[in-house]
């Protein structure tokens, strides 16, 4: 849909997310090894999907039916959530392990970077990677002079993904945040409502094109995570009152 | 930990390596969703001569234009005037392919390129693409020989013409013949662009994109200049056209020593010609039905009636039997061998040549009569070519009478219609008659064009017949012709000075010309065509479906280095004037060493034999059957602004293909963009702001703060 449309889902969906980075990363070099880390993680749970879900069509092959490929893309989805989420758990174990080792190491009295940074850090790195996997391809179709839409489709098609993955990387930020909490604390029923919500997500995008079912919810899930990820990682209202007040 | 880590991604490096060996599952890519790629698209290319380019031309990655169908004169004031959403990519229906829309096209900045549908519904009376006087400017009249018959002041060789093919367009031109692609075009337009009650088609609207692009620009100069410098200078070199060339197809009824040139021997000739090529408005189109194949068949019919007579009763004359490749394109190939001729490096020269007898349009007879068209000039220069030519045309009367055909002269002012004895003509003033279906201007209406095929002939069978049994069927066409064949070898052998008692032995067959019809008109995959051919030459596929097409094109293809046509005709006629070796397929592909075979005089061809169950499989044929190069001496001598000499290339390209979509508006994108620009600028606020006030917003009691106040 030529250049206009490529900058334009190109900022939709990577414009928090470079922004975050930029102000947030760019400036600690151990930020940035922990992001890219993370990211690498997620493509560590892509990999493992992606044979799971390679190995699923191959044992369906030479099926017919007409429902399969949908029913095969359900069974990809559910198991390449469980497989993220796993996965964001090893990281969590292994950013642990290191964390003892680095404040052994380092000169300050503390710690380097404490687990909070490091969850948000994690969570931003896991949503970079699924952003870029879930968007660069769409993106180097949009260059082209033609839009989605003669076999039926949503000529909607670029914009809503661009959003859609918007939505994503910020989840993934706020989930990492409240997952790592909830290990650090052992409640675990934290981690199951994470794993839930993801679940929760991953189905409503099954239910595009319906783009008002599926993206609506998911901001509205967005917004949720977001007040729980920053009452979770030191925020309150008496924060928010004395950055009022202190504006005023 | 770092052990299992190194476990983990050894794993991982395994399972990669081994899920790379294995090709895509399925990609339903994006791509798959928006672009509906056209295969078998027929483009309209450039050509270049001395002066001119004349084609098509698209940009560099491709001309995208809203689809709109030219049904009806609104619609092209919609085109060119009032539509909103230029520029317009116009699918013409066929009656609207004439000269004036599509020079109301050119001048338009609102059209992005043309597909035209090709069909026989809505199809005029007469289309022909080619100029009106063909050929004019390589002719032999001109300001020096008979300057008051030149550029047809005296008559309009073709009438109809409108010289589109030899327009110059700056948008793309493709044709849809397969009508399944013009049906999900027409579809996605029904879909996506009707107006509602005289108002413009909204967004989202359906668009075709047509690549083209064509490396050549100005005239064939400029572009051999750029590839020579390419050659010189380049490591990588950048060959922008070609020369259009091809081989000739020669033979004679007493073989002749191929590696001697020139006038080795006191040898008299007569030589009989027909064209091998046509042309239309696109590229590797050209059916050429009437226009070629006729003038084929006819001779071949001529040389299968003669070669038994001749075995038994050998006129005093050699008959030289030639098929001019590239005469559509200012006469390649009659040029190239008169050139040779000139310069003896032929294995004749014009001293040889006693006199010349054209077959040209001859297919559209149909009870009419046939006419013998002569060079006035030289009659009335040359008493001894007067006399020559007063008696082949004594002879032919005499013959056409015993058989069932009218046959007689134009008025004797009338010049030579476009035909390769011009060429001889410029050369050396020899006696020689062009034989033609028309009296004056051509009677083919679809002269050069598309339309030029089976129906144009009149060729049609009766219907539920097998294609093996349509193979052997005699239309009357095919009568007509085998009568014609017939006139032209007892004219042969007369004129070679045979003796009068053996021509009523010399009769064309019309079955073999009915065989001949069918593989040249309607269907080249025949099990005759493919008994004639090599079983490896079958093999690479050049008996595709359908008729053949009889552009010249270029240089090597996918089977071999000469055009399908040429190498049918080189084998039939091998077939019909070769005898049968007893060699192996080593030993015909190498008879040097054999005693009684002679390379100089004869071309040994490994051929399949029948398909039948029960034949004996492959077997060597030996025939005085030859290739002569069919190249414009223009690039020879490197004239390439030559005035002389056809100097016709064809530009290179590197794709060509068309697909279909769906465009948004413009207020869609640039919406977009904004949304776009807006999030990135509040994201890029609020993270500011929220990072500098990060220790406010997230101290906590139990963490150490990094900073104090």
């Amino acid at each position: 849909m030529t250049l206009a449309v490529f900058f334009g889902c190109a900022f939709i969906a990577f414009g928090p997310a470079f922004a975050l980075f930029v102000f947030t990363i760019a400036k600690d070099p151990l930020r940035v090894i922990i992001l890219i880390a993370g990211a690498f993680f997620w493509l560590l749970s892509l990999l493992l999907s992606s044979l799971v879900w390679f190995i699923a069509v191959k044992a369906s092959n030479g099926s017919q039916d007409p429902t399969l490929p949908r029913a095969l893309l359900i069974f990809g989805v559910f198991f390449s959530v469980l497989l993220q989420e796993v996965f964001r758990f090893a990281y969590y174990r292994l950013l642990r392990k290191a964390n003892e080792g680095l404040a052994a190491i380092s000169d300050d009295d503390g710690l380097a970077i404490s687990v909070r940074q490091m969850a948000y850090v994690a969570g931003l790195g896991f949503g970079i990677m699924s952003g870029a996997f879930s968007m660069i391809n769409i993106l180097s179709d949009s260059l082209g002079p033609g839009t989605v839409g003669i076999y039926g489709d949503s000529q909607y098609y670029f914009i809503t993904a661009a959003l859609m993955t918007l939505a994503l990387t910020l989840l993934h930020t706020f989930w990492g945040v409240v997952f790592f909490e909830g290990c650090e604390k052992s409640r675990w029923w934290v981690i199951a409502a994470v794993v839930c919500l993801h679940l929760l997500v991953a189905g409503l995008s099954l239910l595009n094109p319906l783009y008002e079912g599926s993206l609506p919810p998911v901001y509205v899930i967005t917004l949720l995570m977001a007040v729980w990820a920053f009452f979770s990682s030191g925020g309150s209202l008496n924060n928010l009152n004395a950055l009022c007040t202190r504006k005023t | 930990m770092r052990k299992m880590e190194k476990l983990i991604s050894i794993n991982c490096v395994k399972l990669l390596i081994t899920a790379l060996f294995y090709t895509c599952v399925s990609c339903s890519s994006v791509e798959q969703k928006i672009y509906v790629e056209l295969n078998d698209t027929v483009p309209c290319v450039r050509l270049l001569n001395a002066t001119h380019q004349i084609g098509c031309q698209s940009s560099m990655s491709g001309d995208t234009g809203v689809l709109h169908v030219l049904e009806s004169e609104s619609d092209l004031d919609w085109i060119l005037n009032t539509g909103p959403h230029p520029p317009y990519m116009v699918i013409m229906e066929t009656a609207f392919f004439s000269r004036s829309v599509m020079l109301r096209m050119k001048n338009s900045s609102r059209v992005a390129g043309v597909a035209v549908i090709v069909s026989r519904t809505g199809l005029a009376e007469n289309f022909s693409p080619h100029t009106t006087c063909p050929n004019q400017n390589t002719g032999v009249y001109s300001a020096k020989y008979g300057p008051e018959l030149a550029n047809c002041n005296v008559t309009t060789w073709n009438p109809l013409g409108n010289g589109l093919s030899y327009e110059d367009f700056a948008f793309p031109v493709f044709a849809l013949k397969d009508e399944n692609q013009t049906q999900v075009i027409r579809k996605c337009y029904e879909d996506h662009n009707l107006r509602l009650n005289g108002s413009a088609p909204q967004y989202p609207l359906c668009a075709m994109q047509l690549f083209s692009h064509m490396h050549a620009v100005t005239d064939t100069v400029t572009c051999m200049r750029r590839t020579d410098l390419q050659n010189r200078f380049s490591i990588n070199p950048e060959i922008l056209c070609d020369p259009l060339n091809d081989y000739n197809v020669w033979a004679s009824t007493r073989p002749l020593n191929n590696s001697a040139k020139g006038q080795t021997t006191n040898e008299s000739f007569v030589i009989a010609a027909t064209r091998l090529d046509g042309r239309s408005f696109f590229w590797q189109e050209a059916p050429a039905a009437e226009g070629t194949v006729s003038g084929i068949v006819t001779l071949l019919a001529a040389v299968q009636a003669l070669y038994p007579v001749i075995q038994l009763a050998p006129p005093p004359r050699n008959i030289f039997f030639a098929f001019f490749q590239g005469e559509a394109f200012d006469y390649i190939g009659s040029s190239k061998m008169v050139y040779d001729m000139e310069r003896k490096e032929f294995v004749i020269d014009l001293n040889n040549v006693h006199s010349m007898l054209e077959i040209g349009q001859v297919g559209l007879r149909n009870g009419r009569d046939l006419w013998m068209h002569s060079d006035p000039i030289s009659r009335m220069n040359s008493s001894s070519v007067e006399e020559e030519v007063s008696d082949m045309m004594k002879n032919m009367h005499s013959i056409a009478a015993g058989l069932n055909v009218s046959l007689d002269e134009p008025p004797a002012s009338q010049p030579l219609p476009p035909s390769s004895f011009q060429r001889f003509l410029r050369a050396r003033q020899i006696p020689g008659l062009v034989l033609a279906d028309h009296r004056t201007s051509f009677v083919n209406r679809y002269y050069e064009s598309m339309y030029d095929d089976a129906e144009n002939l009149n060729v049609s069978y009766p219907p539920n017949l097998s294609p093996e049994e349509k193979l052997v069927y005699e239309t009357e066409a095919a009568k007509s012709l085998a009568e014609v064949a017939t006139l032209v070898a007892r004219s042969l052998y007369k004129q070679a000075g045979g003796d009068d008692s053996n021509l009523n032995n010399i009769t064309a067959d019309p079955k073999i010309v009915a065989q001949l019809l069918y593989g040249f008109v309607i269907q080249k995959n025949n099990s005759w065509f493919q008994s004639l051919l090599p079983p490896d030459l079958t093999k690479k596929g050049i008996l595709s479906s359908g008729p053949p097409q009889f552009y010249i094109g270029l240089g090597p293809r996918t089977y071999g280095p000469v055009h399908s046509v040429t190498l049918f005709v080189q084998h039939i006629m091998a077939n019909l004037t070769g005898t049968v070796t007893n060699l192996t397929e080593t030993q015909c592909q190498k008879p040097d060493d054999i005693s009684t075979e002679n390379k100089d005089l004869y071309a040994y061809f490994w051929v399949s034999g029948s398909t039948a169950v029960n034949s004996s499989g492959p077997f060597c044929v030996r025939a005085p059957v030859r290739l002569s190069k069919a190249m414009s001496p223009a690039f020879e001598r490197q004239e390439y602004g030559s005035q002389d000499y056809s100097t016709w290339t064809e530009s290179r390209w590197k794709s060509i293909r068309a697909r279909v979509f769906l465009v948004a508006s413009r207020e869609l994108e640039m919406l977009t963009l904004g949304v776009g620009v807006a999030v990135l600028l509040l994201s890029l606020l609020v993270t500011y702001f929220l990072s500098s006030k990060a220790e406010l917003l997230f101290s906590s009691a139990r963490e150490t703060p990094t900073t104090t106040y």
